[in-house]
């Protein structure tokens, strides 16, 4: 096991800028690390950056979106810093990323087989054969029955389910170090989406891939990752652990989300709504982004926006009150 | 379970501190809208406060004075009858604009309707409509216009008529695609569940949002009747003399282009000033009543 | 089909809606889905004879994966589609009646906030066309009576003269709900009308609901693929699979003591938010099989887990397999034998 994490995000912040206006920060000073084999899961709402967050380490950020300073590193490298053919490799060969929507991931004209092999000939130098059998034999892994026969198939003639085993199939190809994830199994039956974490699970088990977990689900994040950030307003609130973060939140967001949500485990539970909107990302208040709707809020949080602090053993919390609010609670 | 104080139950996600304002950009920073109004605008006053502005009948004939050159008494000069060109030209606006406006009124309102009802009900009467728009599609707009134009004879009314006939069919197929995606969406289903009838929902929930495609085409569309109109006039199909239009004009013109150019390109550059404002008008009104589609 | 309501009742509530052996088929034309051989003609049965009540003053959830037919089951009872088989009886409506009167017992809210409220339509001009139309107040007091729905949905009166576009998800589900109650309907047919929301706004519109059946007496078919919400919400639950209900039972009932394997496939493919709850692994292999393709006997043994022979050839209908507790399998009396680590349950 190395020392320095895999991958490593210091002071990342994403913005538009749009000339003659402001710059909108979307992403605001964000930083974590993932180390190899590593499972860290980003949960957040409608506005909370996390998928942009996932497009500016995959290079992917759409028009207009930019880094606007900070730096992801990967092993060490600079990817800003980068020559942009270097980080093209890069990314082939050790960074993959899976979406949400897997039609529109998938070529609609091109057989399901060749697009999985088209990243091992591209990055491993494979032959046209070997590239196919390559991706005939990731098809079987991620448990597509028949798999010589569906691999002629287009995109269009299958099921979501068997689509998001086919973008898992090309983006564990190169078998990867880092695997991104936005919200993969979103658009998926329940059942379904049972077997594609599984699947997930146990394949970057087996090849040591580490991953890092966008969702907006708790449970999801709770059965598929180890580590967890919480993002409010492009800024992360809390961070450690997702079983002690789920079971002690440190942070008034993360409690509020928790108690928001329906937990199948506790049917009695009253849900209990986190009071006014969704935050406004033109529009930030000088203070805690949570402030206007937080209950737990004094003075100083108008005015003064408060960073991610050590609170416990591996735990982190981007709140001045945090002592006062949750002491006195069960560990 | 913890024991965090219980926090007080806010009012939740309503109230008026959420109602977003409505419009993306005021209209007055849209360009194209600006310069087209400013533009059609000017063109609507110069036709309006027409006999105001002009000292000279546009009809009235006085030999004596014929084919002079622009002058203190005449900007642009006399035509081959001694009328005064810029008097034409003002008068010949009221026509052209005129005319190009009502022969839009009539195929949008057909086209609108025939297509409307084709994409909401479907079926048999939609098999028909398209059909029909595919039979008239096929005839070159020009072709057709002026063939009609020769078989009604010149007027006013056999221009009304026969860019009628030609121009319907867009008005149709547009109004349809539009119902077509429109009907997919869930208020229309809510509409029809809260009782209203058919006929109801397609005037008052569909068609909002149908027609604004339909408008930003008229638009270009006036554009080309102004075009037509102008080219009968030029092939001497289209406003009867003695009366001004800028295409009988251009006509009149062409054999004076060596002495007197001012006769035929003056109103030709009238015309392409008014085609310019009405562009930047349709232009301005895309942005307007559909910002969020791309053009 | 074996008649549900012949068990003893579990409530003395009416029934206010009530559907027998419904069927949805669609032709297809030849030769448009896969390989065909010769004139054959595929059939789509989004719906293949189902049976469903709703009582007064309930939320009944239905719950099903793609190809269920719930969306179609959903669209047949608001009378937005005709079934090709079967009957509707609104125990409340006069029989023959008109499009009107349907749509006062009636009313639909729908999944996606984006579409559901009409862009060109200000809030006012939406309530006040429906409050006129079915004359629910005197013209005199159509604007009082619109401020009322608000209020009652938690939107102040300043939003009578907004349009859709100015609000955010939460609140249009509000509009969408305010809209619905407009014509004071006795059923209220909600689809997935909290899954396109953030999880926060997703409680808001869950206690809507919950305070709309308590204070108006409301009757809600409550769809959902979120188990979690549907067990937060309802009073009992239908399970559709391939065009059946596979399932129905009390709420408490149903995910306590499932007694039908994809019901029980359903729960335990649950993201569970508990550190330390279990399951019992009951696992199901493959995917939704598509309607086009109802497979022989029990629609769901290529998937079962716990199939046996018989399942292949007989087609069980539902049957009675506890008070108010309905199930489509035929080793219903059985399945829970087969339970392995019992999930976790709450103190009695």
């Amino acid at each position: 096991m190395t020392d320095a994490p895999l991958l490593s995000v210091r002071n990342l912040s994403l913005g538009v800028q749009r000339k003659g206006r402001p710059t909108t920060l979307i992403v605001d000073d964000i930083s974590f690390d993932v180390a190899e084999g590593e499972r860290f899961g980003i949960v957040g709402e409608s506005g909370s950056g996390k998928s942009l967050t996932l497009r500016a380490i995959a290079n992917l950020l759409p028009a207009g979106v930019k880094v606007l300073s900070g730096s992801i590193q990967y092993r060490g490298q600079d990817l800003q810093a980068m020559p942009a053919k270097s980080r093209l490799r890069l990314a082939g060969q050790e960074i993959a990323m899976i979406f949400q929507e897997p039609m529109t991931a998938l070529n609609p004209v091109m057989r399901v087989g060749e697009q999985i092999a088209e990243s091992p000939r591209r990055h491993l130098g494979l032959s046209k054969a070997a590239a196919m059998d390559l991706a005939i034999d990731m098809m079987r892994k991620t448990g597509i029955p028949d798999p010589a026969h569906r691999a002629q198939a287009y995109p269009h003639e299958l099921s979501g389910g068997l689509r998001q085993r086919i973008m898992i199939a090309m983006a564990l190809s190169c078998s990867p170090k880092l695997l991104l994830c936005d919200e993969p199994t979103t658009a998926l039956d329940v059942t379904v989406q049972h077997q594609v974490l599984r699947l997930l699970e146990q394949l970057c088990e087996d090849t040591r891939t580490a991953l890092v977990f966008v969702t907006h689900d708790l449970g999801v994040v709770n059965q598929t990752c180890r580590e967890l950030g919480v993002m409010y307003a492009g800024e992360i609130v809390e961070r450690g652990r997702v079983k002690d973060v789920f079971a002690d939140p440190r942070h008034p967001y993360t409690k509020g989300l928790l108690d928001s949500a329906p937990d199948f485990d506790q049917p009695d539970r009253e849900l209990v709504a986190i009071p006014g909107f969704a935050p406004n990302l033109a529009d930030r208040p000088d203070g805690c982004p949570f402030q206007p709707r937080c209950a737990f809020a004094v003075e100083h949080c108008a005015t003064t926006r408060p960073r991610l602090e050590r609170v416990l053993p591996g735990r982190e919390a981007a709140c001045f009150e945090t002592g006062r609010i949750f002491e006195g609670a069960t560990a | 379970m913890t024991t965090t104080p219980a926090p007080t139950l806010a009012p939740i996600e309503t109230g008026r501190r959420a109602v977003r304002s409505r419009s993306l950009r005021p209209w007055y920073r849209n360009g194209s809208l600006v310069a087209g109004i400013v533009v059609v605008g000017a063109l609507i006053l110069v036709a309006v406060f027409a006999p105001l502005l002009t000292p000279y009948s546009p009809v009235a004939q006085n030999l004596e004075e014929s084919l002079q050159g622009p002058s203190a008494a005449h900007w642009l000069g006399t035509d081959q009858f001694g009328r005064d060109v810029l008097t034409r030209l003002i008068w010949s606006t009221r026509v052209d604009l005129r005319i190009g406006f009502l022969a839009v009124l009539i195929p949008f309102v057909v086209g609108s309707v025939l297509g409307g009802l084709a994409g909401y009900f479907g079926g048999w009467l939609d098999v028909v409509v398209m059909r029909l728009v595919d039979i008239f599609f096929a005839f070159p707009f020009y072709v057709m216009v002026i063939a009609l134009v020769f078989v009604l004879g010149a007027g006013e009314t056999s221009i009304y008529l026969a860019i009628a006939t030609v121009s319907w069919v867009s008005y149709a197929k547009i109004v349809r695609g539009e119902v077509l995606v429109a009907k997919q969406q869930d208020y229309v289903m809510a509409a029809r569940l809260g009782g209203f009838s058919h006929l109801r929902v397609l005037a008052r929930h569909i068609g909002p949002n149908v027609l604004s495609q339909a408008i930003i085409y008229a638009m270009s569309d006036i554009v080309q009747d102004i075009m037509a109109i102008v080219t009968l006039g030029y092939l001497g199909l289209g406003i009867a003399p003695p009366t001004a239009e800028w295409g009988s004009m251009i006509a009149g013109g062409q054999e004076f282009i060596t002495t007197q150019w001012q006769q035929a390109t003056i109103p030709g550059l009238a015309v392409v000033i008014t085609s310019l404002g009405l562009s930047w008008l349709g232009d301005g009104l895309s942005d307007l009543l559909s910002p969020d589609r791309r053009k | 089909m074996t008649d549900v309501t012949a068990q003893p009742e579990v409530t003395a509530q009416p029934v206010v809606l009530r559907v027998a052996n419904i069927s949805k088929e669609y032709q297809l034309g030849q030769g448009l889905f896969g390989r065909f051989g010769g004139a054959k003609k595929a059939s789509l049965k989004a719906l293949d004879g189902v049976d469903l009540e709703l009582r007064r003053g309930e939320v009944l959830a239905l719950v099903g994966e793609s190809g269920s037919g719930k969306s179609t089951l959903a669209k047949i009872l608001v009378g937005a589609l005709k079934p090709t088989g079967g009957d509707i009886d609104e125990a409340e409506l006069a029989a023959g009646a008109g499009r009107l009167e349907r749509s006062r017992h009636v009313q639909m809210v729908f999944q996606d906030p984006y579409s559901s409220l009409n862009p060109r339509i200000s809030v006012g001009s939406m309530l006040a066309g429906l409050l006129r139309l079915h004359r629910v107040v005197p013209n005199g007091e159509v604007r009082a009576e619109s401020i009322r729905l608000l209020n009652r949905v938690g939107l102040q009166e300043d939003v009578l003269h907004a349009y859709p576009s100015q609000f955010s998800g939460g609140q249009r589900q509000r509009l969408a709900i305010a809209r619905a109650l407009a014509v004071r309907p006795d059923v209220l047919v909600a689809d997935e009308p909290v899954s396109a929301l953030d999880v926060s706004v997703q409680a808001t519109i869950l206690e809507l609901f919950r305070s709309l059946q308590d204070e108006l007496g409301l009757s809600i078919l409550f769809i959902a693929h979120n188990l979690a919400v549907v067990q937060h919400l309802s009073q009992r639950v239908a399970v559709m699979y391939l065009g059946r209900i596979v399932e129905v039972a009390d709420t408490a009932d149903i995910f306590s003591n499932p007694r039908h394997p994809y019901t029980r496939a359903l729960i335990d493919s649950i993201p569970r938010m508990s550190a330390d709850s279990v399951t019992d692994q009951f696992e199901v292999e493959g995917e939704p099989p598509s309607p086009i393709n109802v497979p022989s006997g029990c629609r769901f043994h290529p998937r079962c887990p716990v199939a046996i022979d018989r399942c292949r050839t007989e087609d069980p209908g539902l049957s009675p397999v506890g008070p108010g507790h309905a199930s489509a399998c035929l080793l219903a009396e059985e399945l829970p034998l087969y339970r392995g680590v019992p999930a976790l349950k709450e103190e009695q």
